[in-house]
Formats: structure tokens, sequence, C-alpha cells
């Protein structure tokens, strides 16, 4: 449902009555094919919201090409008819589908669900009111939106950076960050919007690559790069593509008589005040929630932080206060995709949890008549032609390729459609299947990416095996293409049909395989993330096997008192693991060890070892890594020979305990970045900025006639933690700023320390007394995950936390199938990203559990008894460790030959391409199949 | 006449096959020469293919993945 929103929640958690109101598209998304021919000629433009005001788009449009559901729609505060009837209706003259409906009206509905999640996303800061950096004055100062979309082959000028007051090239751009963030006088946003430091650093990197020669300087605070791979990304920034950061907030931006350059006064890291130009200023603008959103809450009847979004708790980081409904995104707090996509698996976990048992109750299966075996009979091709409206047919002469397709060997059937992909023609195309008892079929039309699986069902509908289907892309890669060029694109859409004709002829029958799955599950570490999620598999209904290396279930969490937010975590921590051992579907395995994986997706057997050698065997149908990570034990800042000198973790015990030590200090040193951010370790830990400040407070609070130091680089206290960094410093707590360069020294002074930093603000070094130093040392990962990484053949990373398969598209999946990771095993987090983590490896792993068996596609490598020899050279280049070398045996003779396991297999071929002899194919994309269409493309 | 080179692509279902469609989806204009053959991977594509369609005729072979 789109272009809806929501009026009301009524109910409860299990039972919501949702009012939901959608306007009027004036567009039957049914009929709409998103040809275009009706923006082409409607002549009302207005500002594209998409494009950020940077181009244009027309009253009917569509917000983008990549949109879902690809469908045109009319803007009623633009549209001249909707304004006044009779007026222009241009595009319902040229709209051959009928497709629009100007008498489209509002219409309610009411919908019963058990369970809603809000994931209305965010809006960026709007500039214009705070004045001071001259947007919506100055044409050349831009958001950071703004650029994004000059900087795209999509955008208003296809990629090209130039300056939006006279389209001259950009030599040398701004970037200023935190408008809108960190900032309670401008905007009212005192929090960190987290994501404008790596999105600012990727727009000059990508800036740079376009326009060679552009210099590119970041005005910062403190650079935000605490998520994974973010670190090493800035440090090529400055040293490969030489951008160039300045630690210094910038008031205001000036114009330069009527030249349209910007200037900035800024002071430099020697203190002195310098004034430069630009040609560019690009604001990174921070995120907030819209006004439509708050009042969306206000319906939900959810709570809100100071902060304005979503309030949660840590241990349930998707659980609003209302019972039922959840949420996801930015919407709980500034964040990347990443995270985000994290939340929304989380958040479906959370749903499941709370809708187990009605599981599959709506779901209903298709059925199909029985399929027709075809392997002996001639082939008997039947070509579709489809207009597309005027899409193809006003470039194309289909009338010519169609006469054309009957001329074609083993064509005994053309016809032509108005839309191929409409239901009518598709009930037609079962009919002249039938009817001429065909066994092949070319459907020459669009694009097989998204509509191959439509006639796929056509065919089955039929009594066909369902690939026995092929495209022609006649639209996309044709017509559309080569609008000018009626002639050529004819030709080419005949080359395009008899390619496609000539490999049908070679489609075999395949069968969609099916593997069994294992209905349990296996994960590996007790610590929050594998307690949260095993909890929520076992509350899904799903076994669980919790394997925990120690004999206490815990992990990490046990050395930690407070979360950010103040949640006090050995509370929580005690709850979890009550809730685990009182599930009886958790069975916990504690002081074992993995020591054998054999299997695949659905299909695992894994060898546990205890303590005394003893072993089990477990089979289970997914895996979840949450082995966590260390901490690492610092040689430099006399940590190895002095007492006085201590990590977080380890002053944490020690002020609770009231050591005496503590007790009697009145100066406190905390030193940053201890192991991180340097040498071979370029990381982020990421959460011991917080960890500091938090400390920091807490002992400024118990006594505030203490001396309180943090020595960092970056202050990373992002999201809404930035709120603790401001009350530190309203408390007094002194923050000075070191580089890398001129890291602290400690010297050890017997009955105190001696802390000697350069201070960047009086530009001189310092001496600080201190009776403890406190070193924010770095998460290590755990030194065995390669060992373990091994036996699941799954990757770790450079720095040896576990790889996921896609950092934003598959979070939490790695790349084998059904084995997924969470917590600080994947990289360095805060609790509340490690439970997020842990609930989505479950959604994800649910997936798979909540079927007795998971359906694969058919397009699979096949091996080819005759002609594989064994020589293994594909075994190499699998890159899903699919084949393996087995025995045969032939008149006596005892040979080696290939086997490939098809639940591992994806159809990629790479087999294929490497085989010296053709002893292994993939169906549907044989060497005949493809040498056929080469020969067909070259025939004429 | 003047020369119309008939070049083969072989383009990958996930990656460059899709940025074709989006091209077509932005009517961006290109040469007719090219002839598009999807495969599931570039790695698919056999050396023996690219000697196949150069000994055919074909004026050029892009493998695109």
């Amino acid at each position: 449902m789109t272009l809806s929103e929501v009026t009301n929640i009524a109910g409860n958690a299990g039972n919501f009555q949702v009012t939901v109101k959608e306007a009027p598209r004036y567009v039957d998304v049914e009929k709409c094919i998103a040809c275009g021919a009706c923006t082409e000629k409607c002549p009302k433009k207005v500002d594209s919201e998409y494009n950020a005001g940077t181009g244009k788009r027309k009253a009917i449009y569509v917000k983008y090409a990549q949109a879902v559901p690809l469908k045109y729609q009319i803007d009623p505060e633009a549209c001249i008819w909707l304004k006044k009837p009779g007026a222009c209706g241009f595009c319902q003259t040229v709209c051959d589908a009928g497709a629009i409906n100007f008498n489209d009206t509002e219409k309610i509905h009411e919908i019963n669900v058990g369970a809603v999640v809000l994931a209305p996303g965010f809006e960026s800061f709007d500039p214009t009111e705070a004045k001071v950096w001259g947007y919506g004055v100055q044409p050349n100062v831009i958001t950071a939106m703004q650029l994004e979309r000059y900087l795209s082959a999509s955008g208003p000028t296809e990629g090209h950076l130039v300056r939006p007051s006279d389209h001259k090239a950009v030599n040398k751009v701004a970037f200023l960050q935190c408008v809108g963030s960190r900032d309670e006088n401008l905007c009212g946003n005192g929090y960190c919007s987290s994501v404008c430091c790596m999105y600012a650093i990727k727009e000059a990197v990508i800036a740079k690559d376009h326009v060679p020669g552009l210099s590119a300087t970041i005005f910062y605070m403190d650079m935000r790069t605490h998520g994974k791979e973010f670190e090493r990304y800035l440090e090529r920034a400055k040293s490969d593509s030489g951008v160039r950061f300045v630690r210094c907030r910038v008031n205001g931006v000036e114009s330069e008589g009527n030249t349209n350059d910007l200037r900035i006064r800024y002071v430099n890291e020697q203190g002195r005040q310098i004034e430069e130009f630009f040609d560019m200023v690009v604001l990174s603008v921070g995120l907030q929630t819209p006004k439509h959103v708050l009042a969306l809450a206000e319906t939900a009847g959810i709570q809100m932080t100071a902060d304005k979004f979503a309030a949660t708790s840590d241990f349930a980081p998707v659980q609003t206060s209302r019972e039922g409904i959840f949420t996801c995104g930015a919407f709980a707090g500034p964040k990347d995709i990443p995270q985000s996509v994290v939340e929304g698996s989380a958040a479906a976990a959370a749903v499941a949890d709370l809708l187990a048992p009605v599981r599959h109750q709506l779901s209903t299966e298709a059925t199909f008549p029985t399929e027709k075996d075809i392997s002996t009979d001639e082939p008997r091709v039947g070509v579709f032609i489809c207009h597309c409206g005027s899409n193809i047919a006003s470039v194309v002469d289909v009338a010519k390729v169609e006469e054309y397709a009957a001329t074609l060997p083993h064509v005994t059937y053309v016809e032509r459609n108005l839309f191929s992909c409409s239901q009518d023609t598709q009930d037609m195309i079962v009919k002249r299947i039938q009817e001429q008892n065909l066994n092949r079929i070319v459907i020459a039309a669009c694009t097989p990416r998204t509509h191959e699986p439509l006639f796929r069902e056509t065919l089955k509908a039929a009594g066909l095996n369902e690939y026995l289907v092929e495209m022609a892309n006649i639209r996309n890669h044709n017509s559309w293409v080569h609008t000018k060029d009626p002639v050529h694109a004819t030709a080419k859409a005949k080359d395009l049909v008899r390619m496609a004709a000539a490999k049908v002829t070679f489609c075999t029958a395949l069968k969609p395989i099916s593997v069994p799955i294992t209905q349990k599950g296996l994960v590996i570490g007790g610590g929050v993330a594998g307690m949260t999620a095993a909890l929520n598999l076992a509350e899904q209904g799903f076994e669980v096997h919790l394997v925990e290396r120690t004999d206490t279930l815990g992990g990490n969490a046990l050395y930690l008192k407070h979360t950010w937010s103040g949640e006090h975590i050995p509370t929580q921590v005690k709850k979890l693991i009550d809730n685990v051992m009182s599930n009886d579907k958790v069975i916990i395995h504690k002081e074992s060890e993995i020591s054998k994986v054999e299997g695949f997706v659905g299909n695992f057997e894994t060898t546990i070892k205890n303590r005394d050698g003893g072993t089990k065997v477990i089979a289970h149908g997914i895996g979840i890594i949450a082995t966590g990570a260390g901490i690492m034990t610092p040689d430099e800042y006399c940590y190895q020979t002095s007492k006085r000198v201590v990590t977080s973790v380890e002053f944490d015990r020690l002020h609770e305990l009231k050591e005496k030590h503590v007790r009697a200090a009145n100066s406190f040193v905390f030193i940053q970045c201890v192991g991180s951010r340097e040498g071979d370790a370029m990381y982020c830990s990421k959460v011991c900025c917080t960890h500091s400040v938090q400390s920091a407070i807490e002992i400024k609070e118990e006594d505030p006639s203490r001396n309180v130091y943090i020595l960092y680089r970056d202050m990373r206290t992002y999201g809404q933690r930035e709120k603790l960094y401001r009350q530190a410093r309203q408390m007094g707590i002194i923050f000075i700023n070191y580089e890398l360069h001129g890291k602290p020294q400690v010297i050890d002074k017997g009955d105190k320390m001696e802390v000697m930093v350069h201070d960047h603000i009086l530009h001189r070094p310092l001496k600080i007394e201190a009776d403890i130093v406190i070193l924010a040392t770095a998460i290590r990962p755990q030194t065995d995950a390669k060992d373990l990484a091994n036996l699941f053949k799954v990757p770790v990373d450079g720095d040896g936390f576990f790889l996921e398969a896609h950092a934003k598209l598959r979070p939490v999946d790695f790349s084998t199938d059904g084995m997924y990771v969470a917590g600080l095993a994947h990289y360095p987090k805060p609790i509340e990203e490690a439970v997020a983590q842990a609930l989505a490896a479950s959604a994800r792993a649910a997936t798979l559990l909540s079927k007795k068996e998971v359906s694969l596609d058919a397009i699979k490598a096949t091996v080819d008894p005759d002609f594989c020899d064994g020589c293994a050279l594909c075994i190499d280049v699998c890159p899903f460790h699919a084949i393996t070398l087995v025995t045969k045996e032939v008149d006596g003779k005892v040979g080696k030959l290939i086997s490939v396991n098809k639940a591992k297999c994806k159809g990629c071929g790479l087999c294929q391409g490497t085989c010296p002899k053709r002893g292994v194919y993939v169906g549907g994309f044989t060497m005949q199949q493809i040498s056929s269409q080469i020969e067909a493309a070259l025939a004429v | 006449m003047s020369f119309e080179p008939k070049i083969i692509a072989f383009c990958c279902n996930w990656c460059s096959y899709a940025a074709a469609d989006l091209a077509g989806i932005s009517r961006m204009q290109y040469p007719h020469n090219v002839r598009i053959i999807r495969v599931m991977c570039s790695g698919m594509v056999h050396p023996e293919l690219v000697m196949d369609a150069l000994g055919q005729g074909a004026d050029g072979v892009m493998i695109l993945g």
C-alpha cells in the first residue's frame, strides 16, 4: 500500500485494528506499465523532491527510476486537470494501457493485524532557517543530499559536478560537518546524526574521482568513523584520495562580491585565523524525525526520547513502549544502513516471537496441472511479441519481426500482444500452448529480471516445465535505447528473437530441487548475543543448542555495569540467563567447543567436544556464530609496571569495590584509543568513548572536587550518546584532544603518575599529575576465530572479525547459506546493537527453520560423467565449496570425477567456464545454449 | 555502406545485465551494434565461447561482470 498513512491503531498486541488512509494515485497500478509516455507529454513542471530541488519533474511522475512499485502517480497539487477538469488530460490521451483515472478517490482501509512495525525513517535537516551558512541565499551552498544528486549518473547533471550559479566546473569544495547535529542553538538537535562523517568522506572521495584535480576539504569537530571498515576508509581518503581534513567548526559562509565564490574563516591547527575561498560549500545536514512522524508516534501511543526518537530498551532495541508495536531504522535514533537493515530483521524476529503460534495460518499454496513430458518431442517453438503499449511498437516494426520470427527453425506459432504481461494475455498464452501443442516459448518483450518469474508461472499453468521459456529483451535493450533509429532497432529485435529461439530449442525441462531441513538451531557462544538469538529461536518454537566454551553464561557483559542509557546490565543479564535456562527448547552445552563440522544448509552435523574430551554430534539446520571478542592487554603507558595504570574494565571493578586507591584518588586521566585506530588495528572499538565518559561522570558526581581528564583523538559519542558528552563537559570534565603523532606520555613518579600531552587549544604541552590513569583498551577478535571460521567455511576479515556476506544488504548472513553472525564476533559494538544483531540473525535463521524443506532454483551445475575426467580444476574456482572429487568405476577401472552438492551450488557456472573437457554444465546456460546464441547473433 | 561492427557482450545477470536494463529505463541512447547474452556470472564465460564468437565474425567481445 503506497500513498497511505496510518490514522489509528486500536486494540492490543496480537489483535490490532489499524486504520489506513490511502490517498488517490489517479493511476491504476494494475494497468500502468511504467512506459513513461504520460510524463513525456505532461506540460506541468515542478521541483523534483527526489533530486532535492536540483532538478524538475512533471505533475505525473515516478519518484525515481528504481521505485517500487514502478508505477506512475499524479501530484494533485500540480496537475492541471485535477485543478480544472477538462483543461489538459494529455496523459489520458497517450496512455495506451488506459491507466489514468482522474476520478480516483481517497480510500479508508481497516486492517486486522497481530503486530505493527514502525519504520517511518527520518528527514534531513533544512538549513534555510538558520541563515548563517547562506543556504537558500548563496546558490553555491548546497546540502549533501543535493551533492549526492549532482554526483549521480541519474541526477540532473548526469554526474557532472558544476556550480548551480553559473554551471562552471567546481575546482574547490568545502564540506561543513554537524549542520543540524550536535547543535542546540541553531537547530535544537543536540544529538549526533551518526552518519554524516562517513557520507561526507564518501562524497568527497567520489567528487574527487569525478573531477580530476578537485580540492576537497572537510571541516569537522570529531571524525566519527566508528563502523566496520570505516576507519580504513578515512585513512584511504586522506592518503590515497588526498581529501583534506580540518578540525574546526565553521561559524558561517559569506559571499565574495558578485562572483558567487564563498568565503570561509576558520582557525587552523596552529591556532592561526585563516580566510579561504571555495567554489562550492556542501552542508553535511543531520537526520531528524519529521513532524508527520511525530504525529504517527502520538497516534500509535508510543513514548519518544528527548531527542524525538522512539524510546526503546537496550536489551529490547526494537520494542517500543506499547506492547506489540515494534520499530526499526532511524526512527529509533539516527543510524546508518547496515544497522537499519539489522534492525529490520530484528523487528521481524520480535514479531515472529509474538505471532509464532499462528504461523502459516493465512498462507495458501498455488496448484498447477501435471507437467507434460516433452523430452522426446520435436521442438515446437511459440513466439509472443509484445508491443508494450507503444514502448516497443513505436520504435520497432513489430509486424516485420512477427513475419520474420515465423521463418525461424522450429518456430510453429507467432503472435503479437499489446501487453504480454497482462492477465488476459497470460490466459491466452496458456490456451495457445495447449491448442498449438507448443513445447518451447519465446517472449520478446522486456527484461527477464522482472518478468521471467511471471512467464514461468504461465508455462506451469499450461502444464509445461517452467524452464522452457526464453525472453528476448527488445524493450530495455532495444526500443528504449535506440529510440531514434527504428530501422536498426527492428533489425536488432529480429536478431534478439533469433537468438532466443535458437537458445530455447536447446532448453530442457529442469526440476527444481528441494532439500529437507533439520528444524533445529545451533548457537555458538553464550554471551548476550548468543543467548538472545537462542532464546528468540526457542520462543518461536525451534529447538536450539547453545554451546558455551566456559562454565558460565553471560560473556563480556558480566564485566559491564550500565548501558549508555543507564540500564543496569547485571539485572538484565541475569534475567536473560534465567529465561534461557528455564526454556526447555534451549539445550545448553557448557565447557564445550566445536571440533568438527559437516553438511550444508538445512543439514549440518556438528561435533562438539566437552572439557573431558567427550564428543557429541548435533544435527542442525542453521548455525549462528556469536563467539564474542576479547580485550587487548596494553604494553604502553606504564600499564605493565604501575598499579596506578589500569584498563577501563579493571577500573570499573576497582571502583565498584571501592578500592582504597580509587577512593582516595583526586586526579583521574582517561586515555582513549589504546590499541585502536593505529598500526595493524586500524579500526575503532566503538564503545570506549562512551564508556570513559560514563565512568568520568560517575567519579565526578561522587566528588565534584575531583579533577577528571579525558585525552582523546576524536570523541565518538555517536547518536543520542552525545548527551553524555555534553553533560560531562558541563560538569567540568576536561577533554584534551591529541593526535596519533603526539600520543600522551605517562611517567611513573612513585606516588603519582605524570601525564604529558600537547594541548591543541592552548598550543603548548601540558603536564597533568594523576593518581589513576585509565586506559580505554581496544576490543580484539577472538584469537581462535580463524579456526572456527575454517570449520564452518566462513571468512574472517583482515582484523580477525567474522566477515558478513554484504555489509549493507546481508549484514548478519554469511555467504555460506544457513550460517549467521551476531555480536562482538562481527565487530566491536554496544549491547543494544549486539542484541539487535542477534535478533536479526534469529529472524534470518527462522526463514529457513520454519520450513520442512527449502526449494532451490533448478539452475545448478551438473556433471557429465562421459566427459569429466576428475582433473579437479573446477574445485578450486567454486566460490561455494560445492564441488568434491569422488571415485567412479567403469568397466572394472577406477577413475575420478567430480560431484556437485546442489544445495551449495548457486549456478554461477565458474566450473563450466573453467572445465577444459565440457565435463560440467549449468542447466539453462549450457555451452550449447550459449554457443547457439552466439551463432544466431552472428548469422545475419 | 559504412562499417557496422557486431559486438557480443556477455553480461552477468546480477550486475551488468541489470545495468543494461537500467540504461533502458533511463532512456540512455547508445549504438545498436551490441548483442547481449545473459549469463549467471561473467565467470561462466568459457574461453572457447569467446573464440567461437570471434571465429564466427564478431568484431568484438565484451565480458561484463
